[in-house]
């Protein structure tokens, strides 16, 4: 490392937020360094050798959200990019019946007619329907949110620039922007179909990493952020990342790096130093100084402002709201080296159905009594799984003839009543091996190797505050003006040169890169005023 | 009379769409699967095995043969050796490009060309007084193709001579009890070989190629993920990118080769005196200039997006190569050339087109303007002249 310890600007933790940030800063010409804890970079999306031969997407697995203008303007394809489409989803069924979706519009209709006649011109409306939601309400996504709190003229132009937006939209597309945004998955879905393994596996997209069941208000609006992904033009499309999230995290650090980055690892940031309201670097915990005046945290909120400055030099509403700001991470993992594909019955010798997402929750009742148990402090008893076979799509994964399988798993409350994870951790591996036995008979003959990541694991090894897989809850309260907290919603803090980038700011979690962007465009704004 | 290649057991069985297309009077799978990008991606990640056996297939032999080609073909067949191949042309008297194939030199005297066309009294009549003998071997010989970064390991499984063999290089092996030529060719731009075998073994070659690649995920693919992957390579097909001249009703319809982007098959020209045909107008357009050059276009992203965004539209971003021509402008609008084969790529995530552009503008990275059908009305997307092919691994050659 250069003996020089002074940059322009400073990076703590290399998430993939971070890494953007990083990128975009030094594609203008900063000298910008990363610090980051770990011996590698990509935060909550890693790949690792965790069973020889076998690649795990330890924590994500999928590429969601990823903003396409990143892929443009950091030039990622010349370092890698190379996103593999997902087939398919596969929902089996507890009477060994299942639902298909795939890449073709007309075998989907005939699969739900299947299910549900009614269901067929309903699924195509309700697609129709969301899919002009997430038109409208993409730009939001894409600009830094106005500040509610501020009469700045520049602020009052954003907000009447935002209102204007609302006021061109249609008032259905308005109307069901709101009804996804305040209501339950459960509702909005209930409005359209009848069958039940069609709503629940629509549903669970509405739970993934929050603490609320299908049935909860709010739940619609997790359900509408997890639709807002697009790849190759396939709207709420999602892709796995040649050599998983890792792979993709690789490419951010060959970017960066070819734009003059540094990356430090093994490296833990203590605290920002300042002085007279002003970041003026940051101290490792070994005591090494580096200096920068920008110093971004791409860490969560919890970090940023109550541990890594001193909570004192902040304004006391500001600590409040950060202190109140809920985490309560409710999802985990279990991830497995199998010795070969699983069989679902009723398809005999098929594995094409796992070249996708693997869906089990196969009831609305299913999903919302898997949160019942959350709601009171354990683990669900029948956990909602959302598998991958990433070595169907990425041979590379797995020797040959061999599989990985990523198994996201809900709800698994970060405070256990009564135990703790590290106690927990088996038992709860088996419960989710327990419901895949159920499904793929002779699953337990084909597993290899078993790694069982519970929310204290994520906060352990991630950093991720409680294990939120977000950096902080997807609830109203904590989006967009409020995003980590009023006032505080555009990537600065009250420390001057101070700024945030990771998932608890807007938009917010997944592998998106959203944040790490609108902040560089933030403080590369407010170097052009100073 | 529809005809079935030697592998229609077997693409039969495997082809769940039950969609086919007539190539060449065979049924080809468009698709096995509902996702042709799902077996596009076998081909650029693991590998995928495509029946391209419909190709019409010559046998040329005689002790003449070498001397009868090189006065077809533009491409110098005098230094294609033994156990090498060549993508090449022929032309007709005024350069016009009367249609491409590959050939692979089995030995001193005798050859394999394969063409998506009949060509057999063309190639026929030009004989005159040589030793040659031309044979149409089209119905008896299989064709199939393996292509994608982990073809090799797969097939040097089956046949260990594969390791060895280099970019359009080909050697006779077995397979089984199966004797085949094997060369290092296709159309995807990617890693891959063809493996050519007589019809009463092609069963037995895809059964054994297949049990191979299962491991490493290969998928049997169609022709719409191979026409995808084609055009990321920068090649050019006929009746789509150019007509063969042969039956094209005006100049405007046809090709020559330094139009075409292929000038390198004919960089040595002046040193090799080959009477071939097309020759003298291949020389005279290099010193009077050609029409259009060919070149790679990349379409403006941004633009792309605002375009659409602007009618109200989700931006389409279609991987179905779209096979009509648009035509593009200057900044003063003036019509400069045109596109053909538009996709969305998904290896260079944009989307990409191969065109034709006046020659004073093939350079990459000039600007032009794209024309689209937008909401009924005609309008303009920007992009910009590129070079092909638009994705190109290094394994492709390596
Ligand atoms: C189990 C799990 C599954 C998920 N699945 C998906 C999915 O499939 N698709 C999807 O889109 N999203 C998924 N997500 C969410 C997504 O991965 C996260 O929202 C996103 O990766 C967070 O990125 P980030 O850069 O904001 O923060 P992080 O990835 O958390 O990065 C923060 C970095 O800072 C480092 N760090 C922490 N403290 C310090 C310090 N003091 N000094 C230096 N460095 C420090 C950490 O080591 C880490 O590298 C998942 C998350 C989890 C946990």
């Amino acid at each position: 490392m250069a003996t020089d310890r002074t940059y322009d600007a400073i990076i703590v933790g290399g998430g993939h937020n971070g890494l953007v940030n990083g990128a975009y800063l030094a594609k203008t010409g900063l000298k910008t360094l990363i610090i980051e804890r770990r011996h590698l970079v990509g935060g909550a999306a890693i790949t690792e050798e965790l069973h020889p031969g076998f690649l795990f997407t330890t924590f994500s697995y999928a590429l969601s959200l990823l903003r396409p203008d990143i892929i443009q303007e950091l030039e990622l394809v010349k370092h890698g990019f190379k996103p593999l489409l997902m087939e398919s989803t596969f929902a089996p069924m507890h009477d060994g019946n299942y639902l298909l979706l795939g890449q073709d519009h007309q075998a989907n209709i005939a699969e739900i007619r299947r299910h549900s006649k009614h269901d067929a011109d309903a699924y195509a409306q309700y697609s129709h329907d969301v899919n002009r939601v997430c038109r409208a309400i993409k730009p939001l996504l894409d600009n830094i949110p106005p500040d509610i709190t501020s009469r700045d003229p520049e602020e009052l132009i954003r907000m009447a620039t935002l209102a204007q937006h609302m006021r061109d939209l249609e008032p259905a597309v308005l109307h069901n922007a709101v009804r996804l945004l305040t209501g339950s998955a459960a509702d909005f879905l209930d409005d359209y179909f009848d069958s039940e393994i069609l709503k629940a596996t629509l549903a669970s997209s509405g739970i993934i990493g929050t603490k609320v069941g299908p049935m909860s208000q709010g739940s619609g609006l997790v359900l509408l952020y997890h639709k807002m992904g697009e790849h190759d033009g396939d709207q709420s499309s999602w892709a796995f990342h040649k050599g998983g999230n890792g792979g993709f995290t690789q490419v951010l650090a060959r970017a960066f790096e070819s734009y003059g980055g540094e990356i430090s690892l093994e490296s833990p940031v203590a605290t920002v130093i300042t002085s007279n309201g002003r970041a003026r670097g940051v101290a490792l915990e070994d005591g090494t100084e580096f200096k920068a005046d920008i110093v971004v945290s791409a860490l969560d909120p919890r970090r940023t402002f109550l541990e890594l400055v001193d909570p004192g030099e902040l304004p006391s509403d500001l600590v409040e709201n950060i202190s109140r700001f809920r985490f309560q991470g409710t999802s985990a993992k279990v991830n497995f080296a199998l010795d070969g594909l699983p069989k679902y019955p009723a398809l005999g010798n098929r594995g094409d159905q796992f070249r996708g997402f693997t869906n089990i929750g196969p009831t609305m009742d299913y999903l919302e009594r898997a949160f019942d148990d959350a709601k009171y402090g354990w683990y669900s008893k029948q956990p909602y799984i959302d598998a991958c076979f990433q070595s169907t799509i990425d041979p590379d994964m797995a020797p040959p003839g061999k599989h990985v399988m990523s198994g996201f798993i809900q709800y698994a409350p970060y405070d256990l009543k009564g135990s703790d994870w590290d106690t927990e951790r088996e038992t709860f591996g088996d419960t989710v091996q327990a419901v895949l036995e159920s499904h793929f008979p002779g699953f337990g003959d084909l597993v290899l190797h078993r790694e069982v990541v519970t929310p204290l694991d994520i906060e352990r090894v991630v950093g991720l505050s409680e294990g939120n897989i977000f950096g902080g809850e997807f609830l109203a309260p904590q989006m967009f003006f409020f995003r980590p907290a009023p006032g505080w919603n555009q990537y600065r803090t009250p420390i001057e040169g101070y700024y945030q980038c990771g998932s608890g700011t807007h938009p917010g979690g997944c592998v998106m890169g959203a944040p790490g962007k609108l902040a560089a465009a933030q403080i590369l704004k407010d170097q052009q005023h100073s | 009379m529809v005809r079935y290649t030697a592998f229609h057991d077997r693409t039969k069985a495997l082809n769940t769409t039950e969609l086919w297309s007539h190539w060449a009077g065979y049924l080809a799978a468009d698709r096995y699967q509902l996702s042709e990008k799902f077996e596009y991606f076998a081909i650029r990640n693991s590998a995928g095995m495509f029946d391209t056996s419909p190709l019409y297939k010559y046998r040329i032999q005689g002790s003449d043969a070498e001397t009868f080609l090189a006065g077809l073909l533009t491409r110098n067949i005098r230094k294609c050796r033994p156990g090498n191949a060549q993508y090449t042309i022929w032309c007709d008297d005024n350069g016009f490009i009367i249609e491409d194939g590959v050939i692979i030199r089995l030995s001193e005297t005798e050859f394999l060309l394969s063409t998506a066309e009949p060509n057999l009294a063309y190639f026929e009549d030009r004989i005159g007084r040589l030793q040659v003998i031309i044979e149409d071997i089209s119905d008896d010989v299989a064709a199939l193709a393996v292509q994608g970064p982990r073809s090799k390991t797969i097939l040097t499984e089956l046949i260990p001579d594969v390791a060895g063999l280099g970019y359009f290089q080909s050697t006779e092996a077995k397979i089984g009890d199966a004797p085949v030529v094997i060369s290092r060719t296709g159309f995807t731009g990617d890693l891959g070989y063809e493996i050519w075998v007589k019809n009463d073994h092609g069963l037995a070659v895809w059964d054994a190629v297949a049990q191979a690649g299962e491991r490493y995920g290969m998928l049997p693919f169609g022709t719409t993920a191979l026409l995808m992957a084609r055009i990321e390579a920068g090649l050019a097909l006929i009746d789509v990118d150019f007509s063969s001249s042969r039956y094209a009703w005006t100049d405007a319809d046809r090709t020559t080769p330094l139009e075409l982007g292929l000038e390198w098959m004919v960089r040595d020209i002046g040193d090799d005196d080959r009477p071939f045909v097309g020759r003298r107008a291949l020389l005279r357009e290099m010193v009077a200039g050609s029409r259009w050059k060919l070149t790679g276009l990349l379409i403006d992203w941004r633009n792309w997006f605002e375009v659409y965004d602007r009618n109200g539209l989700v931006p389409p971003k279609d991987h179905l190569p779209n096979g009509s021509e648009s035509i593009l402008y200057d900044a003063t609008d003036q019509p400069v050339g045109y596109a053909t084969s538009l996709m969305y790529s998904p290896m260079v995530q944009r989307h990409i087109a191969i065109a034709r552009v006046q020659p004073e503008l093939v350079a990459p990275g000039n600007q032009l303007n794209m024309e689209v059908t937008i909401n009924h009305t005609w309008q303009q997307v920007k992009a910009q002249t590129t070079r092909m092919p638009f994705y190109n691994p290094p394994h492709k050659t390596a």
